[in-house]
């Protein structure tokens, strides 16, 4: 019973509830001691090391290091205090989902030896604008303990759905000299004058990846400010950055960057400018994100032969695994990129308006493309031309052009069919469709036995089949059912509680589900809450589950990573039960209107709650209440 | 009901295409307790299985007829905040995508421009630009050596001066020419620009002297033209 609750307590945070952590140490510890020292007395703090014991004490250690998953980590620190204390010095890599489950004071206090570290800050639904900005997940309240604590071993530092500041950009740099490598996930609040700053403190940058993040223009010329000379530069990912850069210095930098593997480029790079890149750097480029892949505005200077060679310059990259870019393609140039189809594992046009016929011949190419993101332009043909060629499918993608509830659809069943027809490894699924039909999702279930995570978005809600015009239950059932292996659901369209019953009956494995305008009544979410161990996050938007089916997931909510619930039908008062019966737990309205005059019976616009070791946070604006 | 008459379902009126949404957001009201038990299954007129399985799937226990507007809810088909769910970072690249390509509906129109003794060509968009002056421009910058003498200064009017005109031809500037879709040989800024747009199919930049050539075509359209 103890062990398993060590295997559900968070294999994604890297704390234990406080009242098992305890109770587990007092019980263990007089048994800690590998040599039977015999005293065999209650007390064991006052027990000499003998020179056997340190020898194993080494030993621990040694073997500690080899440990790196942190589901591994977490049970051995639950072993015993000399496990635990052991495992905290030896643990090299962090991985906080939640920046507010834990106090960097405790962190450091606990954690030694950092040299990586993985801080997760909103939830997902915050992408979605379902949360007020300025709701938190600052990474300034982290700087300054992991400068106290981790000076100089840190060197990585990947964030993601985080706010950090210029000045959180230049305090990092400087602590930590050596610093290697910067992942920055769906943050904001920082610019170029920060990136400035950061790579010209950096020396020893290796990685620079900023992903789908917000970077004011602060129109400073960044790129000039890496340093002169040659650079250990082996990752530099900028697609996002909206403002245009200094070419000839990027140029320099590439040049500069003998172990460039992997490069990104915002849209403010064109074609013409990629190929000179391509020349230089073409054949070590693992990654490439290409730009615009369109003409410039500008004439660039210098003389220029006719209309380069696109495709021979690509055919040179023989390195290339992963292509991306295409943000203001003229579809004319796709030609250039056929000599490496036959080598890609991945290929993103998930920003190319690009229709079936200019996809085929591109696809059929691309026989070892395992991940593939394309927006919805490409039809159901274009889907077709996938699973035609693609039978190494690992994850696929497909977004809106036109992201709006009665917009014209342009993928549906019918891609979904010969997807599932013709991509039989298929693991992960994210299709946005204006209609779908339940056969076809079945289909899935049985022709992908393999997938991990299923997240289909019917646009219109409370849409049914379109065809049959029942619910969507169906479908979603054959998919708890019929993939053994799934973890991760999102759902659409028309559900009644039965989809909800299949969830909790079936999704024995499912960790993450989001649910949006589906279900009848409490019923639903008490399926769920009651049916799913494994949960870890929960986001439900807009579906009409109550107090009553809140309170039916007590048992859950401490093995849970979190829980949002937005537009339900929760009150003040459930809330706050919820909040007094789990102590261990912050439950947070957000968007309450009057925190004093609150009538108990007020509804909660947006519950978002959360296990956490520190208990309330400092940092809460005015729009939210902790209850 | 208002929101349900003016949503636009297919089924028979009176019952619901709409029902079974409508009475699933009844659901939201566990307090107002209608059991009414109607029309769901006496669907106006022809009973279609397909209402009628559709309403029991959605309500185990209740057939609610909705009778209380419910002001709380939007109008079925009002944007909802994020919905669907895209990032906001991904719509807003597409939109500007589209609306960048909205200017040029068309799509590009991309023409070949040569210059005489220059060594090299170029290619341009021509619906990136909305006058002969910012086409002008543009060109002026990509072949640093032309200049494009009065042409520049007073637009298109001197083409229909004839005098001005053999002035202009008659000096060592440079001259922009097109071919049309004809597959004749016209001087730039005859023709509103919208119409260049559609009709020039490549560029030529030739020296004055050269030009004079085009003149009597350009003089016969200034005549007609006056």
């Amino acid at each position: 019973m103890r062990n398993d609750r060590a295997e559900r307590m968070s294999e994604d945070d890297d704390h234990r509830s406080q009242p098992s952590d305890l109770d587990f140490t007092t019980n263990k510890a007089r048994n800690c001691s590998p040599v039977a020292s015999g005293s065999g007395s209650g007390v064991t703090e006052e027990f000499q090391p003998t020179y056997l014991d340190e020898v194993l004490d080494n030993v621990l250690e040694n073997v500690l290091d080899f440990l790196t998953s942190r589901r591994d980590r977490n049970a051995a620190s639950l072993v015993c205090k000399s496990w635990y204390r052991k495992e905290a010095h030896t643990r090299s890599e962090l991985f906080i989902g939640n920046c507010y489950a834990v106090s960097p004071d405790r962190v450091t206090a606990r954690f030694t030896k950092v040299r990586s570290l993985v801080l997760k800050g909103k939830p997902r639904f915050a992408d979605f604008g379902l949360m007020p900005p300025g709701w938190g997940a600052h990474f300034n309240p982290w700087v300054m303990p992991l400068a106290r604590a981790y000076r100089p071993l840190l060197e990585k530092v990947h964030l993601k759905r985080m706010s950090v500041t210029d000045d959180d950009l230049e305090m990092l740099a400087e602590s930590f000299p050596g610093f290697k490598e910067l992942v920055l996930v769906c943050c904001d609040g920082f610019g170029t004058s920060g990136l400035s700053v950061f790579v010209r403190k950096c020396r020893q940058l290796r990685v620079l990846d900023l992903v789908e993040s917000e970077v004011s223009d602060d129109e400073v010329d960044w790129i000039s400010c890496f340093p002169e000379g040659e650079s250990c530069l082996e990752s530099l990912i900028f697609d996002c950055v909206e403002c245009p850069i200094n070419f000839e210095a990027l140029e320099r930098l590439v040049s500069n960057s003998p172990s460039l593997k992997k490069l990104g480029l915002n849209r403010h790079v064109s074609i013409g400018q990629l190929y000179r890149l391509l020349l230089i750097r073409g054949p070590q480029l693992a990654h490439l994100g290409t730009g615009s892949f369109s003409l410039s505005e500008l004439a660039p200077h210098g003389d220029q032969e006719q209309e380069p060679d696109y495709a021979s310059v690509f055919s040179a990259c023989k390195s290339l695994v992963f292509l991306s870019g295409f943000r203001e393609i003229i579809p004319d140039y796709l030609p250039a990129i056929y000599p490496v189809c036959a080598n890609l594992t991945s290929l993103n046009f998930s920003y190319a308006n690009i229709d079936a016929e200019q996809l085929r011949p591109v696809i059929r190419n691309c026989h070892n493309v395992q991940v593939f993101w394309a927006l919805d332009s490409i039809c159901d043909e274009g889907l077709q031309a996938v699973a035609a060629t693609c039978r190494e499918l690992r994850e696929l993608r497909v977004f809106p052009i036109d992201a709006r509830e009665d917009g014209e659809g342009s993928v549906s069943e019918v891609g979904l069919q010969a997807i599932s027809e013709g991509c039989p490894k298929l693991q992960s699924i994210l299709f946005f469709c204006q209609e779908m039909t339940n056969a076809a999702v079945i289909a899935m279930s049985r022709n992908c036995p393999d997938l991990v995570v299923f997240r289909l978005c019917i646009m219109g809600r409370h849409r049914p089949d379109h065809v049959t015009g029942e619910p969507m239950d169906e479908g979603f059932g054959a998919i708890v059912m019929n993939c053994k292996k799934l973890t991760r659901l999102a759902t659409s369209g028309l559900l009644t509680d039965k989809a909800f019953h299949y969830i909790g009956r079936y999704g024995k494995l499912v960790r993450t589900l989001s649910f949006a305008f589906a279900g009848n009544t409490d019923s639903g979410l008490k399926y769920v809450l009651e049916g799913c161990p494994q949960l870890q996050k929960l986001e439900i938007r807009d579906s009409p589950f109550g107090d009553a089916a809140l309170h039916s997931g007590l048992h859950q909510y401490y093995n849970m990573r979190f829980l949002w619930m937005s537009s339900c039908r929760l009150t003040h008062e459930g809330c706050r039960q919820v909040a007094q019966a789990l102590p261990r737990l912050v439950v947070e309205a957000i968007g309450s209107p009057n925190k004093e005059n609150m009538e108990m019976d007020d509804p909660v616009d947006t519950l978002y709650m959360y296990r956490s070791l520190q208990g309330q946070r400092n940092d809460v604006p005015e729009f939210v209440t902790i209850l | 009901m208002e929101f349900e008459e003016t949503e636009l379902r297919l089924g028979l009126p009176g019952n619901s295409g709409g029902e079974g949404e409508v009475a699933r957001k009844r659901g939201f009201f566990e307090t107002v307790d209608l059991k009414l038990n109607l029309s769901s299954k006496d669907v106006g007129g022809a009973g279609l299985d397909l209402d009628h399985d559709k309403v029991k799937g959605v309500q185990k226990d209740k057939n609610l007829l909705p009778s209380v507007a419910d002001p709380a809810k939007p109008p079925a088909k009002a944007q909802v905040v994020g919905w669907p769910p895209v990032r906001s970072y991904r719509k807003n690249v597409l939109a500007s995508q589209k609306s960048m390509s909205d200017e040029s509906d068309k799509g590009a129109a991309f023409v070949k421009v040569s210059m005489d003794g220059a060594p090299y060509l170029r290619k341009v968009d021509l619906r990136m630009y909305k006058t002969y002056q910012d086409l002008y421009d543009a060109l002026g910058k990509m072949f640093s050596s032309f200049t494009i003498g009065n042409c520049g200064s007073q637009g298109i009017k001197d083409f229909t001066n004839e005098s001005k005109l053999m002035d202009l031809l008659n000096g060592s500037d440079y001259v922009p020419t097109y071919e049309d879709k004809d597959g004749d040989w016209m001087l730039v800024g005859d023709v509103p620009w919208e119409m260049f747009v559609e009709s020039c199919k490549r560029l030529r930049i030739m020296k004055g002297t050269e030009a004079i050539g085009l003149a009597p075509k350009a003089m016969e359209k200034c005549k007609n033209r006056s």
